[in-house]
């Protein structure tokens, strides 16, 4: 944003609308947890004192997807669990964004066997992929700053998952 | 004490306290009415035997609260008398074993599938099944066959009330627990619970790795504290292979199990206390959990899942400066506890919210299959580690904590003093902490030093075979358990002698704890069941495994 801008003196700020939306949604990313196994313990660390997440002003976490806009898929996605997902993220309005956090959400980690997804992006389109089992909370914190990273350097596509189409899609 | 039923039955096997007895299926009926002093239930199971059939496990414990009998049958026509009407906890476990291998259960008022989706075709953990056949769920069971049944109880009929689904995605409900009510008002005059969100094919597993691969599955059972299923699963392997370990891994089992216990305890009045809405409570009982995490990552280079344990000891020794860490992590759980207590001790708002709420009286607690600090809220003075004590508890001076209500109260406050009690073990033993190895010398089970894989074809051989054929364990069946965080925490593993179990159950307290939650909550409001959920302490890696 053009802080420096010499036209309008110090009490104006010009900006393109774009960026100016860009820099809100960035500092206000509202996770909705999708925590169901380890890694939702691991977000509790993220959120505790230590590693802090309102650092990067995304520790309004809503449980209601109708009031966030960054899901975060922490844990193991189950068939039986598939449904249930797909339904909430459905219910999250645009924009939004998804976090895979961990082996299992992203890979169907090491069970590989007759339950469990095989990653969750059969269902659900996802933006950041997060490694670990689980991951510590840094490589979560790092998750959430690309994103913000993202938002930061192009405008928000909505349109960007437009041919995605995952297993539950009819 | 056990004459008349070694005379009565002469087949019966004995390895330490468990006494392994297998019956004719005509004889199961009559078993059940006389029990002959094993009258609570633990688990049951069944094992493939593929074209030699389908056999049933019942684990029971003897009213001594120290022998289990392991009691097992062949059912030619795959079909058994429920004993639901006996043991109330009984429904989910016949489910269960119906789900899994499709058994049927003759007089079940609920027979259908609590694991797996009700969308799955066949019982997967048949041989025959391919453990990589994963099939779609398309949409949620709606549960009205079984809410109905449970309203037709009550005197209200069905238009009077209203249906509400308490999660499974809902912050209370671990994101994998799902409680459908109905409701008169706030009150809730039914309730049916469905689980199995979390069900992530661990028997099945176990069937296809070896022994020592196993390790990390156990980590992801209860996760918020994994030692404790490493040492549990290790335990039982050594006990089938008749290995001793070293007095010194002995006691920082103990050390490790009890510090579990404390950071398992912390998570869960943590989470209670934030669904009760006092969410300044959270910050002061998770924060030392991250000292907790510190000391452990020195140790085992993980925070959460450690994977520390081996058959016949552990990874390695303990870390330089571990002993003040330790002190530094105990330090900041009193802090914290204390704290929290001096906030809800004497709080009118916690009194209210907790006293007189998902009550279970001493006599329904072991029927309905309470296990652990839950049980002991109610009044059962049962905990493993005093009634048939294993790596020298009996020698630490240490308290149990029972209850007396059986209600949230009694669940929070005994968490909170059985902090204190695992801190008072934890000083004696890093008090007097012998010396020597963690390790067994023993090449069938232990892996050699990297020294010796590095520089001797022996020492390679012996890494490779240990590692792709895995850890011979003897044949045979057997049952052992700890006293772990939630309750009794059992693995039963039959062996056919390779280096993979042929079938592996666990024993989990959380899937019998939850499975009399429905029956707590009824007359409450919703708040209220939040609460007791919240008591419980249901780990969902654990319940639905």
């Amino acid at each position: 944003m053009g802080l420096d801008s010499p036209t309008f003196g110090n009490e104006v700020i010009t900006t393109k609308l774009d960026e100016a939306v860009n820099w809100a949604r960035e500092s206000s990313l509202w996770p909705m947890v999708f925590g169901t196994a380890c890694c939702a313990i691991e977000f509790m660390s993220v959120a505790s004192s230590k590693y802090d997440i309102s650092r990067f002003g995304a520790e309004v976490v809503r449980f209601s997807p109708r009031q966030s806009d960054l899901m975060i898929v922490a844990g193991t996605i189950t068939y039986k669990q598939a449904p249930i997902l797909k339904q909430i993220y459905d219910q999250m309005s645009e924009p939004k964004w998804v976090i895979s956090m961990g082996a299992c959400a992203s890979s169907g980690g090491f069970y590989d066997n007759y339950t469990t997804m095989q990653g969750i992006d059969e269902i659900i389109p996802v933006d950041v992929y997060v490694a670990g089992c689980p991951p510590r909370p840094e490589a979560l914190l790092d998750a959430l700053l690309s994103i913000q990273q993202e938002l930061r350097s192009k405008a928000y596509d909505p349109n960007r998952h437009k041919n995605f189409k995952g297993l539950l899609d009819v | 004490m056990f004459k008349h039923f070694l005379e009565f039955f002469p087949t019966t096997k004995q390895k330490n306290n468990t006494f392994i007895l297998e019956i004719d299926y005509k004889k199961i009926d009559a078993f059940m009415c006389n029990l002959y002093g094993f009258e609570i239930l633990l688990d049951i199971s069944a094992v493939d035997y593929e074209s030699d059939g389908l056999k049933i496990v019942y684990i029971f414990r003897h009213t001594n609260l120290i022998n289990t009998l392991v009691l097992s049958s062949f059912l030619p026509h795959k079909r058994v008398n429920s004993i639901e009407s006996k043991f109330k906890m009984a429904s989910w476990l016949e489910r269960e074993v119906f789900d899994q291998y499709g058994i049927i259960f003759l007089g079940h008022s609920n027979l259908k599938r609590v694991l797996n989706h009700h969308q799955f075709v066949g019982h997967p953990l048949l041989k025959s099944y391919n453990i990589t056949d994963g099939q779609i769920c398309t949409k949620s069971d709606s549960l009205e066959d079984e809410i109905n049944k449970e309203v037709k109880k009550t005197s209200f009929s069905k238009d009077e009330l209203m249906f509400l689904n308490l999660g499974p995605s809902h912050p209370a409900s671990h994101g994998t627990i799902r409680t459908l009510v109905a409701l008169d008002g706030e009150d809730i005059v039914a309730a049916v619970s469905e689980i199995g969100y979390l069900h992530r094919g661990f028997e099945k597993s176990c069937e296809n790795h070896t022994y020592s691969a196993i390790i990390p599955y156990t980590d992801r059972l209860n996760y918020c504290s994994s030692m404790m299923n490493n040492i549990a699963y290790v335990k039982t392997i050594e006990e089938m292979l008749d290995i001793k370990i070293t007095p010194r891994a002995m006691k920082i089992r103990v050390m490790l199990m009890e510090l579990s216990r404390i950071m398992d305890h912390l998570v869960c009045l943590a989470a209670l206390l934030v669904d009760m809405g006092a969410l300044t409570n959270y910050w002061y009982l998770y924060n030392p959990r991250e000292a907790i995490y510190d000391f452990l990552s020195k140790l085992t280079g993980s925070r959460l899942t450690v994977s520390f344990m081996r058959v016949g000891g552990m990874s390695n020794d303990l870390h330089e400066t571990w002993l003040e860490d330790l002190q530094e992590a105990l330090k900041q759980v009193q802090e914290g506890t204390e704290t929290t207590l001096s906030l809800i001790k004497d709080n009118k708002i916690f009194s209210d919210r907790t006293i007189d709420i998902g009550v279970v009286s001493k006599d329904d607690a072991l029927n309905m299959g309470l296990s652990g600090v839950n049980l002991r809220a109610c009044g059962v003075a049962h905990d493993i580690r005093k009634d048939s004590p294993y790596y020298g508890y009996d020698e630490l001076d240490f308290d149990i904590v029972v209850g007396e209500h059986g209600d949230v109260y009694d669940r929070v406050m005994a968490r909170f003093m059985e902090i204190d009690e695992s801190i008072k073990i934890i000083n004696q033993v890093k008090e007097n902490l012998p010396d020597g190895d963690v390790n067994i010398i023993n090449h069938k089970v232990v892996l050699p030093p990297k020294q010796n894989v590095y520089n001797t074809i022996e020492g390679v051989m012996n890494h490779f075979k240990l590692t792709f054929d895995g850890i011979q364990v003897p044949k045979g069946e057997y049952y052992s358990s700890i006293e772990a965080v939630n309750g009794e925490l059992g693995f039963y593993v039959v062996s056919d002698g390779s280096g993979t179990p042929y079938k592996l159950k666990v024993k989990a307290p959380s899937f019998t704890n939850m499975s009399a939650y429905p029956k707590m909550i009824i007359g409450h409001q919703i708040a209220d069941a939040v609460l007791t959920l919240g008591s419980l302490n249901i780990i969902a890696g654990e319940m639905d495994r």
